[in-house]
């Protein structure tokens, strides 16, 4: 691992000061979670709440993302397609077959599941590189192609798309308990021993094999996963909107997931959280910056990895390093 | 028939002008350039900015002016591309390789709204079109104005493969594609010469951009986007960090996309293209004319 960076290590080195062991304290979960909560009752307008709601899906975008780039290490930068692949399929099981949402969340699983091996199982076994730029094309194919078949609607998408709950509120709360799940679930998987695995293949692959570890599978495992939560969300995204079309999923999409990922923190889950919801709540607090929005958060990406590459909020192993 | 093939023919040229600057970069630092596809944009817009402060031309002046903007515009767009390098890559380039992928996503992210916050979210019209007289031949029908654009392609990479095979530069390009530390010991002032491949690379992607924006007329700040992924395309198909295959690649894109457009119908065309790209790297990850490469340890 020497050679690696230097500005890794000097971040990794600091001792703990006060704020961030008060950010490593593990209350913060809980105080987020209380925080979301409670924020209806601060503000329960219709536009707060949809706000929020979309801030908690992306939350779960962003973690889905975070097992993927963060913990793996794996740049995907069509990580949206996943998203498309669960908001259409359970769009259009919903609406054709008048199935209730949730019976099609099974669906949804086995669907991404196979579309993340449909384009991981080719592209792992190359160099990484290989994977960011293909995860692109596999972004771009699968807008294009809900843009062109009968069966997603074309351009205009599907609408009509039945409600998980009439109430905003409770579809609130709805969201971001499963939102909470899938962050708690998305951090004990890191913890667990695939997790290790993983971030043994991101920190060094050839060593991670050498000593026994399946790279491959242990590649496409977090692939997998990353895909089922995209997919997860997308189930999310359709029942806010009860209307999806191809133009939510562009590669812009992509770019902000990875963006609250990587400004958070790659591979630290409370940053990863923050990050997201920054990010999705930030161009709804800056409206008159719109046009420089994303030219600010390029800026961002590169000054980021350049001063500080663990994020604003980085992980602390707690393995011996 | 022959007119698919030549449609094919002149777009993959295109394609293989940007593809070359993205394999030289990748082949000398192992850095796929997101922001390669921007460049071509930056150029096209460059070039606009050039021609509209020159003013009106008469049509038939159009055609030698459009050369020497071409120049200008290369010169202009090589200089950001070393820029860029200088600002974003530099900095990075003994991180892990997930940090630079993800400095060339922000580097496109700004170059993209950057431009779209200097010259506004509108299509622009290109000030000179080159349109006019066609000629048949073996059926096809072909423009003069293709054939230049063509003509200037092709100029543009056999300099460039002379550059890389004939030249003491094009051996220091070599020699660091294969050992950047030994080529510093060995007297190459690698950051130098790193500079000179992204300069080199981004005008051909510049002259790219002027002359997609002469001949189809329009350009907007997310043009480069798609062109970008195509030639990466282009560059696996071929076999990315060879020059002569890149070539190859880009004039194969085109003609497949060509023959897959008439089969499937245009809606289908860029599904086409990428679908072409996961099958290459299942199949053949070094593309046509790339050699095995091992990762070293």
């Amino acid at each position: 691992m020497t050679g690696t960076t230097k500005v890794r290590r000097v971040g990794a080195a600091k001792p703990p000061t006060r704020a961030s062991k008060l950010l490593q304290n593990r209350w913060a979960g809980i105080a987020g979670l209380l925080i979301a909560l409670l924020a209806p009752f601060v503000n329960a307008s219709g536009y707060a709440l949809s706000v929020m709601t979309s801030a908690a899906i992306f939350v779960m975008l962003a973690a889905g993302l975070n097992i993927v780039v963060g913990y793996c290490g794996l740049l995907d930068l069509g990580y949206v397609a996943f998203f498309a692949v669960g908001a259409y399929t359970s769009g259009v099981l919903s609406t054709r077959l008048d199935l209730p949402l949730l019976v099609t969340v099974p669906a949804v699983i086995v669907v991404t599941v196979i579309a993340g091996i449909i384009i991981g199982a080719p592209t792992l076994r190359l160099r990484s590189d290989y994977l960011a730029i293909v995860t692109l094309g596999f972004g771009e194919i699968i807008r294009i192609t809900a843009n062109n078949l009968d069966v997603t609607g074309g351009p205009s998408g599907i609408y009509g798309i039945p409600h998980l709950t009439d109430s905003p509120v409770v579809f609130y709360y709805v969201t971001v308990v499963i939102v909470s799940l899938a962050v708690l679930g998305a951090a004990r998987l890191g913890r667990s021993r695939l997790g290790r695995a993983w971030r043994f293949v991101r920190e060094d692959e050839d060593a991670a094999e050498a000593m026994g570890v399946h790279t491959y599978r242990v590649k496409l495992a977090a692939y997998i996963a990353g895909a089922v939560w995209g997919g997860l969300a997308g189930v999310l995204f359709a029942a806010q909107l009860s209307a999806i079309s191809p133009t939510s999923f562009t590669f812009l999409q992509s770019a902000l997931v990875l963006m609250a990922v990587v400004l958070g923190g790659m591979g630290s889950i409370p940053g990863v959280v923050i990050g997201a919801v920054v990010i999705s709540i930030l161009p709804e607090i800056l409206r008159d910056l719109a046009d420089y929005r994303f030219f600010i958060f390029g800026v961002l990406l590169i000054a980021v990895m350049i001063l500080r590459p663990q994020g604003l909020w980085p992980s602390r192993s707690k393995e011996v390093s | 028939m022959t007119q698919l093939v030549w449609n094919g023919l002149f777009v993959g040229s295109f394609y293989a002008l940007v593809a070359l600057g993205y394999s030289m970069v990748y082949g000398i630092i192992k850095l796929l350039n997101f922001a390669h596809g921007d460049l071509y944009m930056l150029g096209a817009f460059v070039g606009f900015a050039i021609l509209g402060a020159v003013g009106g031309v008469s049509s038939s002046m159009a055609l030698p002016l459009l050369l020497v903007v071409l120049l200008a515009t290369m010169v202009l767009t090589g200089l950001a591309g070393v820029a860029l390098e200088r600002i974003a890559y530099r900095p990075l380039r003994r991180a892990p390789r997930l940090s630079l992928l993800i400095t060339a996503v922000g580097a496109s992210f700004a170059l993209e709204y950057g431009m779209r916050a200097a010259a506004g979210a509108d299509p622009r019209v290109y000030p000179v079109r080159l349109g006019g007289t066609s000629v048949e031949v073996l059926g096809a029908r072909l423009t003069l104005q293709q054939l230049v654009l063509v003509g200037v392609a092709v100029v543009l990479m056999i300099g460039l493969n002379l550059l890389i095979t004939r030249t003491r530069e094009g051996r220091a390009m070599r020699a660091i594609a294969l050992d950047p530390r030994t080529s510093s010991l060995m007297g190459i002032d690698v950051n130098a010469v790193i500079s000179r491949t992204f300069f080199l690379g981004s005008a051909l992607a510049g002259a790219a951009g002027v002359m997609a924006g002469a001949y189809y007329g329009k350009i907007d700040f997310l043009m480069g986007f798609l062109i970008g992924l195509k030639a990466f395309t282009a560059a696996v198909i071929g076999g990315i960090g060879n020059i002569p295959g890149t070539m190859l690649g880009g004039l194969l894109l085109g003609l497949l996309e060509s023959f897959g457009t008439f089969w499937l119908g245009g809606e289908w065309r860029d599904v086409f293209a990428f679908g072409v790209l996961i099958l290459f790297l299942t199949v053949r990850p070094t593309g046509l004319l790339g050699e095995r490469v091992t990762e070293r340890v």
